[in-house]
């Protein structure tokens, strides 16, 4: 039996065994960001340690930033004071950082792969979960928290016991109108919520394989929402093409190196695993995350489930969920007002993911009730979205355009929901509080059909405002 | 290998039970309170709004019920800390007096987070946290015993088995759980796996001049 990319770049990586069992494992590619690592360069300098290798490391700024005004100082003081000190540790330590004056600024997690940080067979670290976004370039990318941060700016390695590898098939091909982020939803879904805790999901098959890279990143981005700490797509063609040429992609022959080397990396064919789902992609319908995790997803033409129909640990959580979002078992989903649509985040804040949404609400008007703002992940995404104009469609459909950062995501900028505000979101989680507001309740989607969500001034199904368009 | 830190063999005192599966680490602390430069003050916000409401009034929950004042040992079910990595979590709850976690399940990097805090997260089925959870509740005084040894949970008149991760078992009963030191250790192993990667060797970063 062959061996699964997982096993290939754990065994590449693999410095040593500790005495605890678990592998070291050396990090190819560390990043970071403001909210994570103060406290991660306190330690060091508590210890008296430096970075042992300050060029394995990139550092930007995105959580905190507004999206409005970001002149400086910040109106935030606490905002102010973690910028500045990721400015003071990234220059003592000689860490490169893409600051907002850079013109690479953006989420961590759209930087990487947009910069050509993130390649295949990397093993890449960040203290944020969503870092299993890399792993759509045929990387092996994990979220970690802060001394874990501390310990790869100490020693470039991390210890980790072994994952085992679930596949993931998706089959057949997305109709118009669903995405990649309908198909993370339904596995999510399916699988549950801790359906891959001791796993990393490798996506695979017919549907996968037809995705443009963008689309692959959402997909990744979202398996830490199932459990799962990582999540993969083999290297081919798609991911040579998307890499060549980007900042820090070797170039001319040094790249040809590489393709040979991304080739090799990824799962033979007669790889093994460790058990596998299939999914069937003709039949997917756009998804509706209601409750309070990501799990509690429907077909936008299916009703919330009713609570007898469920498990009896789901029906807990199930519970919970309609006690927080005051939304009625057995209701349609479509049809459901809102109050804010929100399309960003390293989900879905990737200049493809602003087309579709632009495209579709080009010559239209979002409902009057409804706040709607766009927020590009990076600077890069922005000036791309204005230099084809996309910001002028935004606006004129009456929503605002902001600058990059992870904004109404998680509610540590100026960016939060207000009281019980309902918001159509193209984020990762509707986790209770997640967009700043205790009572504030979120309705994951893919940005398309937060577009139509905006337009409708409720959930409406994308497919019945447009046809064609991307996947 | 050097002792790094404090070895833990045991641990004892109250217990709290939170409940409810998945509870995420959104929950356990908010985002808006994560803009601080250090975690020093953030025990005070642990589960903040499960246990305030807007307008800053207690609500009922475990966490600002004195009868469980002191307890350093959290009962918990499954999937517990999922969702962002934020450290600040279990931070706050080590903080707030948190010493040990006994679960049905939880999320590995939370987990993680936990051990490079010198807090165990221990295993057990359905029915042991149910059981510890109704004796915690009925009898808050009640007293745990958690032997990480022997892998034992001694409450009231019981005893419950619980699970332990190799690693966990390991790192906490050797004083080895501050990974810092023992990573640094292979220094050297750390320096030759660098250089046989290919991308280290072979074709690394196009680093743009200037």
């Amino acid at each position: 039996m062959g061996k699964n990319l997982l096993k290939k770049v754990w065994e590449l990586h693999k410095v040593r065994t500790l005495p605890s069992g678990q592998d070291q494992l050396y990090i190819g590619l560390h990043l970071i960001h403001e909210v994570t690592s103060p406290q991660a360069f306190a330690m060091l300098a508590e210890r008296g340690l430096k970075v042992l290798h300050p060029e394995r490391t990139y550092a930007t700024v995105d959580h905190i930033v507004p999206t409005d005004d970001q002149s400086r100082p910040f109106k935030d003081e606490l905002a102010e004071q973690m910028i500045q000190a990721l400015e003071r540790n990234t220059a003592e330590h000689g860490i490169p950082f893409f600051g907002l004056d850079s013109g690479l600024q953006g989420i961590v997690h759209i930087i990487g792969p947009e910069l050509g940080l993130s390649q295949p067979g990397m093993t890449i670290a960040c203290g944020d979960s969503h870092t299993s976004t890399h792993g759509a370039l045929g990387a092996i990318a994990l979220g970690i928290g802060t001394s874990q941060v501390r310990d790869v700016l100490a020693t470039q390695t991390l210890a980790f016991n072994p994952l085992k590898v679930r596949r993931i098939e998706v089959k057949g091909a997305l109709r118009s109108g669903v995405y990649s982020k309908d198909i993370i939803l339904k596995v999510i879904a399916e699988l549950g919520v801790k359906g891959g805790l001791g796993h990393a999901y490798e996506y695979g098959g017919p549907a996968i394989e037809a995705l443009p890279m963008e689309a692959r990143l959402t997909i990744c981005n979202m398996s830490i929402e199932g459990g799962a700490r990582v999540g993969y797509i083999n290297p081919d063609q798609t991911t040579f093409d998307y890499l060549k040429d980007r900042r820090f992609v070797p170039k001319g022959e040094e790249f040809e190196r590489a393709v040979k080397f991304w080739k090799r990396i990824a799962s033979d064919p007669d790889a093994e695993y460790d058990d596998s789902f299939e999914l069937d992609a003709d039949n997917l319908q756009p998804m509706v995350a209601w409750g309070i995790n990501p799990g509690q997803a429907v077909g936008v033409l299916e009703k919330l489930p009713v609570l007898n129909a469920l498990k009896a640990e789901d029906r807990e959580v199930a519970e919970i969920a309609y006690s927080h979002t005051r939304f009625h078992p057995g209701q349609p989903i479509k049809g459901q007002k809102i109050d804010v649509a929100f399309i960003g985040s390293c989900t879905n804040g990737r200049i493809s993911d602003l087309r579709e949404a632009a495209r579709l609400v080009q010559g239209h008007k979002a409902a009057a009730h409804v706040k709607a703002l766009v927020v590009p992940g990076s600077q890069a995404v922005a000036e791309q979205a204005e230099s084809e104009g996309l910001h002028e469609i935004f606006r004129r459909a009456g929503f605002q355009w902001r600058q990059a950062g992870c904004s109404m995501c998680l509610g540590m900028n100026p960016d939060v929901l207000q009281g019980d505000q309902i918001c159509a979101s193209s984020s990762n989680r509707n986790f209770i509080g997640r967009q700043g507001s205790p009572k504030g309740r979120t309705l994951l989607m893919s940005p398309a059909m937060v577009s139509a969500a905006a337009l409708a001034g409720e959930v409406a199904d994308v497919r019945e405002i447009a046809q064609g368009g991307r996947k | 290998m050097s002792e790094s830190a404090p070895v833990i063999r045991e641990i004892s005192g109250g217990a709290i039970a939170v409940r409810g599966n998945d509870i995420d680490t959104d929950r356990i602390i908010p985002a808006r309170y994560m803009k601080e430069l250090t975690f020093d003050r953030l025990g005070q916000y642990s589960f903040y709004d499960q246990r305030f409401d807007s307008s800053g009034n207690a609500l009922d929950h475990p966490l600002n019920d004195s009868r469980f004042e002191g307890a350093g040992i959290l009962l918990v079910n499954k999937n517990f800390g999922c969702g962002s990595s934020r450290e600040h979590a279990p931070q706050a709850l080590m903080r707030w007096g948190i010493r040990a976690i006994i679960g049905e399940s939880f999320a590995e990097i939370f987990a993680g987070n936990c051990t490079a805090l010198g807090v165990p997260t221990l295993t057990v089925g359905h029915g042991e946290i149910e059981e510890l959870m109704r004796l915690v509740e009925a009898e808050p005084q009640t007293e745990l015993r958690i032997d990480l040894e022997s892998r034992q949970v001694q409450a009231g008149g019981s005893k419950i088995s619980v699970s332990l991760s190799a690693s966990q078992a390991q790192v906490f009963l050797s004083g080895t759980w501050d990974t810092t030191t023992s990573l640094l250790e292979g220094l050297e192993e750390i320096q030759a796996a660098a250089a046989r990667l290919p991308y280290v060797k072979d074709f690394p970063y196009d680093r743009p001049r200037g």
